[in-house]
């Protein structure tokens, strides 16, 4: 896989444009969701997937990692999961899920 | 202990001189040999964009650990104000939305230079810099408000982790904008070529990596209540 096909194998403008307007409309949604009360009981997970699922378009379309080569997804994902996962110890060690459960 | 605090700056400072003058060099290195226009080595990948993507993967641990700890603390405020308080969600979606929208063009001026469409590229790599003010203007008055609002670093639990988080996540936002900017000087004085795209590239993973960190600080510290 040479550096000119990924190049030439990135989206279009157009996905480019579908994948912000769908951004956009994401981002509306979970505005929007905060003031319902009928989803509080469900509020944190309902955004951290809404939130996940903008961060997974950007780094694969505006990133190009749907598109580029394995290595550079391992090279990022790996420390992402390391530091999600240190994140994760530390707020469960302070007792940080205990006040989200309240 | 004040001798540590200052020596623990200067080291502060050292790391962040050495990262931004390494970043800029790698970015704005402009080979004169045609042979070096392209360092791919042997993972078929340029030299360049393997090194961007590991910076990446060290940002994820630096900003994991600041949202952590400012999750950590929420709630554990010994004073006010708390965040449902003061923080301002429509005043911050529009800047939410002002960054999500300047990536959209970061991503344009790599297809334009990419095309070797220089009019376009200099165009969206100055909108994306421009969009990258505004959102700056949005968290300088955020800030400025904030202050005048009584909740300063040293005043509770809530202002120390809410400012070093935004903060160093605005001089990110800092960096990128003089990075683009450098870009977009480039392209005026026609040192910005189809066979430069890679530097463009690189400028753009950082600035789309900048714009992920806003998406997980909008919902974990604005929006979650």
């Amino acid at each position: 896989m040479s550096e000119h096909r990924q190049n030439t194998t990135h989206a279009t403008v157009w996905t480019y444009i579908k994948v912000a307007l769908v951004l956009t409309g994401v981002t509306i949604l979970e505005v929007g969701s905060t003031y319902i009360r009928q989803l509080t009981p469900i509020i944190v997970p309902l955004l951290i997937a809404m939130s996940a699922a903008k961060f997974a378009l950007v780094l694969l379309f505006f990133m190009h990692l749907r598109y580029d080569s394995r290595v550079l997804t391992l090279l990022f994902c790996g420390p992402l999961l390391l530091a999600s996962g240190i994140g994760i110890a530390l707020m469960t060690l302070t007792g940080a899920f205990l006040v989200f459960g309240n | 202990m004040a001798v540590g605090a200052l020596t623990h700056l200067a080291i502060v400072i050292a790391g962040t001189l050495v990262t931004v003058v390494g970043a800029f060099r790698l970015a704005l290195e402009h080979h004169r040999t045609p042979a070096h226009e392209h360092q791919v080595g042997s993972l078929d990948l340029d030299h360049r964009k393997v090194a961007i993507w590991v910076f990446l993967g060290s940002e994820c641990f630096f900003f994991g650990t600041l949202i952590a700890t400012y999750l950590a603390y929420k709630g554990k405020s010994v004073v006010g104000p708390e965040p449902h308080q003061i923080l301002d969600i429509p005043l911050t979606t529009i800047s939410t939305f002002d960054l999500l929208m300047s990536s959209l063009l970061m991503v344009l001026a790599l297809a334009a230079v990419q095309r070797d469409d220089r009019r376009q590229a200099r165009l969206w790599l100055f909108g994306t810099a421009f969009f990258g003010l505004i959102f700056l203007g949005f968290q300088a008055y955020e800030f400025t408000h904030f202050v005048r609002e009584g909740l300063t670093l040293q005043r509770n639990l809530f202002g120390s982790t809410f400012f070093v988080l935004t903060g160093l996540h605005g001089a990110h936002v800092t960096i990128g904008v003089v990075w683009l900017l450098c870009l977009w000087l480039l392209d005026l004085r026609g040192n910005l070529r189809v066979t430069d795209a890679i530097k463009v590239e690189v400028a753009g993973l950082y600035w789309h990596f900048v714009d992920i960190v806003w998406i997980a600080i909008f919902t974990l510290v604005y929006l979650i209540p």
